[in-house]
């Protein structure tokens, strides 16, 4: 039989190395440990197994598309390649001195994350552009010859090259490169006006530090992968997922690994994205809890919200400013330290403070009885009877009530004058109100009321959870799509070919150059477009274009999106009509008199979307069967329930569970609080809705 | 029927409470105008009960305007009265005295009504770029000349904007769209957080913050108390002169920890200056009780209850208590030293936890641009007010070095050069760290950092300084060696003050070097991988490398050796 498509998605992540093979619609999917020495071994044993599965040869496979985390790894880790830094004379220490301030402002011994490149490892040429473009020192070639000989002796294999205003005006940035590319043949060049060619230079040279620093690795590690996959007899196409969402080439993604920083959980935005539109959902806020952290964020028509920059490998329990600022598109989304492993502890204030610090695998939870002594989430979740402790993860492991009970007693009963269940219920509480603490800031940061979202969860911890935050957050609607576990890799099979160009430029809308944002747009749009071509030579490529605009004085833009339309033929008066509606829709009302200008301009390309067939919901409901019966806490009751239990796979299309009830699947247990019902619909997603 | 509450209960809505504020402060950050606010975080926001105890105020912020503003509301219910207060009200002030201690901050304050009634106040404040007079400096010999002064008042009264307040405000500053944008900016950001106050109190069923109000104010003033119990109960002093104005100031603090409070007496401390570096007591308390609480209570929230038992004394018109009229526009000069003489007391109370001196205050300057008056300028050349904020090295801690040039005990940001240069015609042309600034020690203070600035081609400018430790050094620790020094020059030898309005002319760049933390301990205890460590960043020279810690001719050697094989040690 001719197989048309048949696509493979794997993505890498810190435990497990998830394989998703899709044939002409049917699914298979396995997730194998990680192999940190040679990840692509992992790929390899995985592929295998799904090929196995589907009874194909890995020759047969039409496309692989691929997410990892091995790039946000290496600098979480520090795992970078001898890099050297050249940058404008008088700014050597940007990515050291960073904001100048203190992420926590009440800790004497605070100290601030080092640099990815020390202090030595950064050399200066006198050279100055401003902030029109203008040269104001023009940059002597015999200058940029001595500090590459010296780079040179010293034996660095990536260079990057970050200089003031490069991103207007990137000729210096591009001479550094010449001289390089004569002296050093062999080294590896990453530039600022290319990687991330947006003002403020902190983001610009840390980006590009990055970008440097993963360069040899990554480029190896996907030289290694495309090498094996041949030998096993693979022909087809790799391809990579990005931080925003979409898919680049490999030969893109090995020039600039910093895209694939964040991959992984981009593909479970795309996930949620691809649920979303199956059921025809414009607002969606996607709850992806896992063992340590959870991450939230707000998908709207169907599309995952972006941003331009973002900050990786946080270094004190996750807190804003405590990691350094990657500027590249990039799916917006908020991450904390909530998991299913996240311990708790009772403050000086003798409140219950649960995480980021995390039990991880080992020794894993109390209920584990691996020796952990102190209670974690998975705990209270056993406690409130939301776990069978004889069923987890499909049974592969037996948990013990007894030992979490003791736990939470210890750490939080003992010091609150609370008996088990009591400590279970509040440190449930404590997590839940901070998850949705999380999703409320980042919702009024984007102007919007959750109160109209429906949430799509997955991850093994978030069905446990998603039906309290619910509740919370006034949500009325909640899916869990079948094959959570594997989210993002599915994502990945869901994605565009896809790529955004940015660059500042700075302009006031009474100062309109029509021409020249013509112009432009055209620009970025033909480096985007060029990206995807390289991909997709045949397909149809869509355009979208923004403008990042404020009131002038203020520092926080927003964008504003342009049809194909606006774009080609800019209009001042349009543009601010534009902005006046977004900005009045996110802070209730406009400033009148003030001049407004526009500081960045973004065009992205993409493959147009999967068409997706709209799910037509279940109609004829059944009651599901219920197989047992167990007492479960409802915290909105604050009290213990007796709950029903249904199994996932046991529930046909229509089934009907109310709770309060438990569902469970290998892996995962879906908690329908007694304020809510569950269906089952066509496509298999559990389906919880408010009642009455 | 009022609704019982859970132990539980309250602690989820306490946590809601923190992240309401939160969500407050952050739609500031994304409304306002001022650089001040928008880059670098110059605000706070709060909400209060219905007697103006505040019970949560935003992460986002700092000390100086946290602290201050947590007793504003109480003067905000006294003056407006209660009889007065309606829905729909907002009220305004930048009084020093009952605000936070300088024109140039706005204060604004919400009433909150559930179902009609009072339950509650949101606060912000934020500190505007402009507010007329003489400008943002140090050169008025009263307050009269800091700019327009705003009384508490109504700003908009049962949702009527009062447009005559507006008219006088817009005549009387420099900038009056970005004041009115700021103005507006504050109101929608209290409009956000009592928005989100009335869902959790839908939420919770709540009539009114009283119960909540007391779980969160016992548990802060027990935890406080616990802290302070668990001090020695005892006396000390702590002393320190900076460079001043007009004449070097020493500030005097003794500290009396008792059983439910610690005093901070700076009786002795200096008397006022004649310009506009005099602060008033409630910044320098805002501070005081800020060195304390992150020493000894650094994790309990602020609020009422966890300030208070931090209490203050002065005597009138010593420069951390100037009374009206005084001039008190760099009132944050002297408050920004505070934690540091606070700290020179402390550390004789409880040992080994405070850190050496440091830069102290922010190293800020001012630029007024315009176009070149020796000679014809050319036809683009533009009139600018362009300020930053910039930081000097944090002193040494007893287990780790000082932060270089990073803020302390101020929480602002810096703002980036290349944004700074797009705010008007100046360039910034150095920007780096400053080698050998930090105090030796077994513990090396924190480097400061070199800048120059200039003027784009066809340009002159003023620059409004406002540096101190030119004379007055940040002092080491338990053997620690002082911190370097400000310094500030023209780049052709023209001799400049730390303090003052000054012009810089046609083609000339000011040379500034912001000064350096102070070590702690004795030098010599400096791990010698440390020593090399620096050498090979360029923290510190090998005349230094030798000299303080005695680094041997050989480790120098082969330090150097390393650089060039590109290393890391």
């Amino acid at each position: 039989m001719q197989k048309t498509s048949v696509r493979l998605g794997v993505d890498i992540g810190g435990t497990f190395t998830d394989v998703v093979l899709e044939v002409d619609g049917a699914s298979f999917s396995t997730k194998v440990l990680t192999t940190y020495a040679a990840p692509e071994n992992a790929i390899i044993d995985g592929m295998h197994q799904v090929c196995t599965k589907a009874d194909i040869t890995p020759h047969a496979i039409t496309q692989i598309i691929h997410g990892t985390t091995l790039a946000t790894n290496a600098l979480i880790e520090r795992r970078g390649a001898k890099t050297a830094l050249i940058t404008t004379e008088g700014f050597r220490d940007v990515i050291e001195m960073r904001t100048e301030s203190r992420f926590e402002q009440y800790d004497l011994n605070l100290n601030l994350p080092e640099p990815l490149l020390a202090r030595q490892m950064r050399y200066t040429v006198a050279e100055r552009v401003d902030a029109r473009g203008d040269v104001l020192i023009p940059l002597k070639r015999s200058d940029v010859e001595a500090v590459v000989a010296q780079i040179k002796t010293a034996g660095f294999e990536s260079v990057a090259v970050g200089l003031m205003h490069s991103y207007l005006n990137p000729s210096h940035e591009q001479m550094v490169r010449d001289v390089l590319a004569e002296m050093m043949p062999d080294a590896m060049v990453s530039l600022s006006s290319e990687v991330s060619p947006q003002m403020r230079e902190y983001e610009r040279f840390n980006t590009v530090v990055a970008n440097a620093y993963i360069k040899p690795l990554m480029k190896s590690y996907l030289g290694r992968l495309e090498g094996r996959l041949k030998d096993e007899g693979v022909s087809c196409n790799i391809f990579l997922m990005h931080s925003g969402g979409g898919i680049i080439s490999i030969e893109s993604a090995a020039e600039f690994p910093v895209r694939l920083v964040e991959s992984g959980p981009a593909g479970g935005a795309v996930f949620a994205a691809h649920i979303a539109a199956r059921y025809g959902l414009d607002k969606v806020l996607s709850f992806d809890m896992g063992g340590t952290t959870a991450k939230i964020c707000l998908i709207k028509n169907q599309t995952p919200k972006t941003s331009r920059v973002f900050e990786v490998a946080r270094t004190y329990r996750f807190k804003k400013g405590s990691g350094m600022p990657i500027s590249i598109p990039v799916i917006d989304m908020v991450e904390i330290g909530a998991g299913g492993g996240s311990l708790a502890h009772v403050d000086a204030m003798r409140q219950i403070r649960v995480g980021p610090e995390s039990a991880g695998s080992e020794p894993g939870p109390a209920c584990y009885g691996r020796g952990g002594a102190k209670p974690a989430v998975t705990d209270a979740d056993l406690v409130l009877g939301k776990l069978d402790p004889d069923n987890f993860a499909g049974g592969s492991i037996q948990l013990n009530t007894t030992s979490s009970e003791g736990a939470l007693t210890a750490v939080l009963g003992d010091v609150l004058d609370m008996d088990a269940a009591t400590s279970a219920f509040g440190l449930a509480e404590v997590v839940d109100e901070n998850m949705a603490n999380a999703a409320r800031v980042h919702a009024v940061e984007n102007g919007e009321d959750l109160s109209e979202y429906t949430m799509i969860a997955f991850g093994g911890a978030a069905p446990l959870h998603a039906g309290r935050l619910c509740e919370k957050l006034g949500v009325d609607r909640l899916l869990v799509p079948p094959g959570a576990g594997v989210g993002s890799a599915i994502g990945f099979l869901r994605a565009p070919f896809s790529f955004e160009a940015n660059r500042s430029v700075y302009m006031r809308l009474s100062d309109f150059d029509a021409g020249k944002i013509k112009t432009l747009l055209g620009e970025l749009q033909s480096e985007a477009t060029g990206f995807v071509r390289n991909c997709a030579p045949d397909a149809t490529i869509l355009s979208e274009f923004k403008a990042y605009m404020r009131y002038a004085g203020q520092g926080w833009e927003i964008p504003i999106i342009l049809t194909a339309d606006q774009a080609a033929n800019p209009d001042a008066a349009t543009f601010e009509q534009l902005f006046a509606e977004d900005y009045a829709k996110l802070f209730g009302r406009t400033v009148e008199g003030l001049d407004i200008e526009i500081t960045v301009w973004s065009a992205n390309a993409t493959t147009p979307p999967e068409q997706v067939a709209k799910v037509a919901t279940a109609s004829n409901k059944t009651a599901a069967t219920i197989t047992a019966r167990r007492p479960m806490y409802d915290p909105a009751l604050a009290g213990f329930q007796d709950s029903a239990v249904v199994l996932r796979d046991g529930m046909s299309e229509g089934a009907e569970a109310q709770g309060p009830a438990i569902i469970t699947e290998d892996e995962t247990t879906i908690i329908i609080p007694t304020s809510r019902k569950a269906i089952r619909q066509p496509d298999g997603c559990i389906d919880v809705t408010a009642k009455g | 029927m009022v609704k019982e509450h859970s132990n539980v209960a309250y602690q989820v809505m306490w946590n809601r409470l923190i992240s309401v504020v939160e969500e407050q402060a952050q739609a500031l950050v994304r409304t306002a105008f001022s650089t001040s606010v928008r880059e670098a975080g110059d605000l706070s926001a709060g909400v209060y009960d219905t007697h103006g105890r505040m019970l949560a105020q935003a992460i986002t912020g700092t000390p100086g305007h946290v602290n201050a503003m947590a007793d504003a509301v109480a003067h905000f219910i006294r003056r407006i009265g209660r009889q007065n207060i309606t829905q729909g009200d907002v009220y305004i002030t930048n009084d020093p005295w009952e605000g936070t201690g300088h024109l140039h901050d706005i204060t604004m304050v919400t009433p909150s009504f559930h179902n009609d009634v009072l339950v509650g106040f949101f606060a912000c404040t934020a500190h505007i770029v402009d507010i007329g007079g003489r400008g943002f400096g140090a050169d008025a010999a009263s307050v009269y000349e800091e700019g327009l002064y705003l009384p508490i008042m109504k700003f908009a009264d049962a949702g009527e904007v009062d447009q005559t307040l507006v008219r006088i405000i817009r005549g009387n500053v420099r900038e009056p769209d970005q004041l009115i944008g700021d103005i507006y900016a504050l109101t929608t950001c209290n409009e956000i957080g009592h928005r989100r106050l009335i869902d959790m109190m839908q939420e919770f069923e709540l009539e009114t913050l009283d119960g909540i109000a007391a779980f969160i104010l016992d548990n802060s003033r027990r935890a406080t108390l616990e802290r302070i119990a668990a001090l020695p109960r005892t006396q000390a002093s702590g002393e320190m002169t900076i460079d001043g104005f007009s004449a070097p100031i020493t500030l005097k603090v003794t500290l009396s920890i008792e059983a439910d409070r610690i005093l901070s007496d700076f009786a002795g401390t200096s008397g006022l200056d004649r310009k506009g570096i005099n602060c008033p007591l409630v910044y320098a308390k805002a501070y005081a009780c800020y060195a304390l609480k992150v020493a000894i209570a650094p994790e309990i929230p602020n609020n009422a209850a966890s300030l208070a038992p931090f209490e203050i004394a002065a005597p009138d018109n010593t420069i951390v208590n100037a009374l009206h009229p005084a001039p008190v526009a760099l009132r944050h000069i002297v408050g920004h030293f505070i934690p540091d003489v606070v700290f020179n007391a402390f550390d004789k109370i409880v040992p080994s936890l405070v850190p050496a001196e440091g830069a102290g205050c922010l190293c800020n300057f001012q630029v007024s641009l315009r176009p070149r008056m020796d000679a014809p300028a050319p036809a683009d050349a533009v009139r600018r007010e362009v300020l930053t904020f910039n930081s000097g090295g944090s002193g040494a801690r007893p287990e780790h070095d000082g932060l270089n040039a990073t803020a302390f005990p101020s929480g602002v940001m810096t703002m980036p050069v290349e944004a700074t240069e797009h705010a008007g015609p100046v360039i910034i042309w150095r920007k780096e760290l400053r080698p050998d600034s930090g105090g030796s020690g077994k513990q090396r203070g924190g480097l400061g950092q070199y800048m120059v600035v200039g003027a784009r081609e066809g340009h002159e400018f003023d620059i409004q300084a406002m540096f101190d430790r030119v004379d007055h050094p940040a002092q080491g620790r338990r053997g620690g060696g002082p911190g370097a020094p400000t310094t500030i020059a023209q780049d052709d030898g023209a001799k400049m003050y730390g303090k003052g309005k000054q012009l810089v002319t046609h083609g000339r760049k000011v040379m500034m070097a912001f000064p350096g933390g102070a070590g702690y301990g004795d030098p010599a205890e400096r791990p010698r991988e440390s020593v090399m460590r620096d050498l090979a960043r360029g923290y510190i020279s090998a005349q230094t490398a030798s000299e303080d810690y005695g680094l041997s001719s050989a480790d120098i050697a082969a330090v150097q050796k390393a650089i060039t094989k590109g290393e890391n040690i």
